[in-house]
């Protein structure tokens, strides 16, 4: 099985984070740029789905993803522009969140995300780096990503007690 | 000082190579000021205004040892910095387990071609 990933904060305008597949690159490659199997897996907590996931992946192509609460209803997600496409190696791209239902702010500058892709004795090495705007708008994201998740987990909870009480 | 507070201490005394440097070493173990200059090739003074940024973070803490003010690393501050960093990508890990059970699965459909082929 996989280690889980490592994040690091390479300066206080970004964020690295770095995990390993059992798997050679094309196929991670392959994963991580067509819309129907990005949408297997970039998921989140229980209880959402992609609703929105299209991807012209190539220098000046647009992307928009967005994920719905099976539960409630509510979407939130994240467009941009992709800026640099090497095959099997790396990929970079403009990011906006788009706060839909669930609130935040919009951003008024994107985040700029580098993807790398190595392989090494068929295992391939994803380092994501996001460069933010600011400081603020880093640490902005973060939180909110990691309130969000909370409460993803609590509504999670919630279905479960009410499935049981019923 | 609260939670938040102590985070923004904490990743912008990181935010710089030579602090992050200076903490892989004192993870190796407590060393004097001069002791931590040798190896980067500054001066002292220079080191001194890194490890009081590191010590304001509450990452690096003064010790007493005899004559010698050995420099120590707090492990605390960089836990708490840590967790907060797994809290966030614990959503991310999430995604990466469902990826792997996804890319065991197109392992499986890829040698099933190659072998339907033969």
């Amino acid at each position: 099985m996989p280690k889980p990933l490592q994040a690091s904060t390479p300066s206080d305008r970004e964020v690295r984070v770095v995990r390993s597949f059992d798997a050679p690159r094309q196929l991670v490659w392959d994963a991580y740029t067509k819309p129907e199997l990005v949408k297997k897996w970039m998921l989140g907590p229980p209880d959402w789905t992609m609703s929105v996931c299209e991807m012209d992946v190539r220098a000046g192509g647009a992307f928009r993803w967005r994920w719905r609460n099976t539960v409630d209803g509510k979407e939130f997600g994240f467009f941009g522009t992709f800026k640099e496409v090497v095959a099997l190696s790396r990929i970079v791209h403009e990011e906006n969140y788009d706060p839909g239902d669930i609130g935040g702010p919009m951003s008024t500058e994107p985040a700029i995300i580098t993807t790398t892709f190595e392989e090494s004795n068929g295992v391939t090495t994803v380092t994501v780096d996001m460069l933010f705007p600011s400081k603020e708008a880093r640490d902005g994201a973060m939180a909110s990503g990691m309130t969000d998740g909370m409460e993803m987990s609590y509504t999670h909870l919630d279905s479960l007690c009410a499935a049981k009480a019923a | 000082m609260n939670a938040a507070e102590h985070l923004d201490l904490t990743f912008a005394a990181l935010a710089d190579p030579t602090r992050r440097a200076i903490v892989a070493r004192l993870a190796r173990g407590e060393a004097s000021v001069q002791e931590l200059a040798e190896p980067f090739d500054l001066s002292q003074p220079a080191i001194s205004k890194h490890l009081k940024v590191l010590e304001r973070a509450g990452l690096v803490s003064i010790g007493q040892d005899g004559q010698r003010r050995p420099r120590r690393l707090e492990p605390k501050r960089l836990q708490e910095a840590m967790s907060w960093l797994e809290r966030h990508f614990e959503i991310w890990e999430q995604n990466y387990r469902r990826l792997d059970a996804l890319l065991e699965e197109m392992k499986r459909e890829a040698s099933t071609q190659k072998r339907s082929r033969r």
